[in-house]
């Protein structure tokens, strides 16, 4: 077996692991399984699409290719412009649609029913507005490096491994290390002890939406970077962010991060062994097994 | 002309009733127990491939073709639509309520790819033909052959109604109901939570099932793609206009939505350049989306929402 898999799995992970962050920050804070999670991920790749593509047209010296990657400086500059922006597009539709079930005391699942149509419209928005026809961040070629022990990479990989695991550290430290850091936590444990002891709850819930927006954008152009951007970049990813989620433990940032590695490698082992076409089903397996056995997933709490 | 319009209408009614069967198996698992499912489609497909299996003539390149006949092809469908559900709901609903819908998820992606890969027994992509049809003799008569399908399916929504609401009514139902407004209050009384939980699951998911079968002989043709994920959404929009709770605004929804869905389908092919529609489908969609957000921030309980119990005995306490 060609153990070059091992690299498409590592890859396919980092965007799941970024993922599942977001998906398992929001449900620690507001208590809820986000079914609108993957339309971030397909929003903010078309994003920094729309923003790459106008800065190439302003100054075409940007979309020279950087060195050896395949993309110029408007991809990085854009990238930053569309994080900003994904995450005020959460706390739009948090806005709009949430907030106001969470003033009124909603039922968990009607929340969850909400999400649910709120990835519909966002999705079909994105198609509506750029069609279904894939799109691409750059067309350029790129030859794959060795790096020994029989594993190619090309730049552009390398450094989607660095940017994920600078961001997860960044948001490890200020989950583990910051004032909202600890207030997160203390809301996720019990909101409303944490809104006596003075904690500004809804402030939490901000950086949490905000946060998790952020690393779906990245998870998104990393997405499109290596496959292609299409509406359904997200929700074709969503069942394996929702294992990565559980399988790691509910609340646990580095859980998710580890799972969603564990899930991408699965992935590409099981396209090695069986097929590709059955490479969905692996994180429902998951899934199943993790419900089966270990219902409160690796690093996760006893409820 | 008129002859033509009778049975146009027929056929909407028709598939507006296999609409409104779904309508009514959600309505047990969301209405009756406030269980989530988002893997409508799945249940609705597993049902019409089993019957479709069962009952059409024996064939070479895929398994089964048991030429069976249509009855049998229903009741297998509700069985394996049942089975499938209890099983789903067996691993997730003694968990958070949110893990049903997580892994009923899981369900609609895994039977879409089974759909599709499993070519021996789906047919794949390309599906499975040759569906037998309810009164196929009849096919001569376009007019009467329609009129006699909107009949039996109008026949299978009233046997399906009066039963549920009979159901509904029995102890089953009230405890189902208690389970729902008070779940502490329902286990001092000795009630088991989690096996009512799982038996209105498979109910509604046996319904679907049936409601996927009878669509499939109606329409004679299955394909992966009538299952996507815009059905789950759309039967999801029927019972929450129609009002979660109520077996009557369940059938009403089902008419309703998919009156508007048909009318603005149509409207989209007469007067979209064809080089747009499929721009305009999206924006058909993204109207479901927010219709269905903004039907549960504006009018939660759907047209004929059942009050509850506990609002009524207050109200009445009020006056």
């Amino acid at each position: 077996m060609n153990p070059q898999f091992l690299m498409d799995g590592l890859i396919a992970g980092v965007i799941i692991g970024l993922g599942a962050v977001g998906v398992t920050l929001t449900y620690s804070i507001l208590r809820f399984s986000n079914f609108a999670h993957g339309e971030l991920l397909s929003w903010g790749a078309y994003l920094a699409l729309g923003i790459s593509s106008a800065l190439g047209v302003l100054a075409s010296g940007l979309t020279t290719p950087i060195g050896p990657f395949s993309f110029g400086w408007s991809l990085p500059i854009a990238a930053v412009l569309a994080v900003a922006l994904t995450g005020l597009l959460a706390l739009a539709v948090d806005a709009a649609l949430f907030s106001s079930f969470r003033r009124r005391g909603s039922a968990i699942i009607i929340m969850v029913m909400a999400s649910f149509g709120a990835s519909l419209a966002l999705r079909s928005l994105l198609e509506f507005l750029f069609t279904s026809k894939p799109a691409y961040f750059s067309q350029a070629l790129q030859i794959a490096m060795k790096l020994g022990l029989g594993l190619r990479a090309t730049p552009d990989q390398l450094a989607m491994l660095a940017v994920a695991l600078v961001s997860v550290i960044a948001v490890h430290l200020v989950m583990t290390r910051t004032d909202i850091g600890r207030a997160m936590r203390a809301v996720s444990e019990n909101p409303g002890l944490a809104g006596i002891a003075g904690i500004d709850v809804r402030r939490v819930i901000r950086t949490a939406w905000f946060l998790g927006a952020a690393l779906a954008c990245i998870a998104g152009i990393m997405s499109g970077l290596i496959i292609q951007i299409r509406p359904y970049l997200g929700h074709d990813l969503l069942l394996p962010l929702f294992a990565a989620a559980i399988l790691g433990g509910i609340g646990s940032v580095p859980g998710a991060m580890i799972a969603g590695l564990f899930i991408g490698l699965s992935e590409a082992f099981t396209v090695q062994l069986i097929g590709a076409e059955w490479r969905a089903a692996v994180s429902f397996a998951i899934l199943i097994a993790v419900l089966l056995v270990r219902p409160r997933g690796l690093f996760g709490k006893a409820t | 002309m008129s002859i033509d319009l009778i049975a146009y209408g027929a056929f909407f009614l028709t598939m507006a009733f296999t609409y409104a069967i779904i309508c009514l198996g959600l309505n047990v698992q969301w209405g009756m127990t406030g269980l989530f499912n988002v893997g409508i489609a799945a249940f609705v497909a597993v049902g019409a491939y089993t019957s479709a299996i069962l009952t059409t003539p024996d064939t070479a390149e895929r398994f089964g073709g048991f030429g069976m006949p249509i009855a049998v092809g229903w009741l297998g469908a509700a069985i394996v639509s049942g089975a499938l559900s209890w099983a789903v709901g067996a691993l997730t609903i003694r968990l958070r309520s949110d893990y049903l819908a997580i892994a009923t998820f899981g369900v609609a992606v895994t039977v879409q790819l089974c759909m599709l890969n499993l070519q021996s027994v789906t047919g794949g992509a390309f599906g499975i033909g040759f569906i037998p049809r309810p009164f196929a003799d009849l096919q001569g008569n376009a007019l009467l052959f329609s009129l006699a399908n909107c009949a039996l399916m109008a026949l299978v929504v009233l046997v399906l109604y009066l039963g549920l609401q009979h159901l509904s009514r029995s102890p089953w139902g009230r405890v189902l109901r208690a389970i729902r407004e008070d779940e502490v209050a329902a286990q001092a009384l000795g009630k088991r939570p989690v096996r009512f939980r799982l038996q209105a699951f498979t109910v509604g998911g046996a319904i679907m099932g049936l409601a996927g079968a009878a669509q499939a002989h109606f329409i004679g043709f299955i394909a992966p793609d009538n299952y996507m994920p815009v059905l789950t959404f759309q039967v999801w929009a029927m019972l929450i206009v129609g009002g979660s709770g109520n077996n009557r605004g369940a059938i009403a929804g089902a008419i309703l939505v998919w009156g508007l869905w048909a009318l603005t389908a149509a409207a989209v092919s007469a007067f979209v350049p064809p080089e747009e529609q499929a721009r305009a489908a999206a924006l058909q969609i993204v109207a479901i989306g927010v219709g269905l957000c903004l039907m549960l921030l504006l009018r939660p309980r759907g047209l004929f929402g059942e009050v509850s119990p506990l609002a009524r005995l207050s109200r009445n306490k009020q006056s």
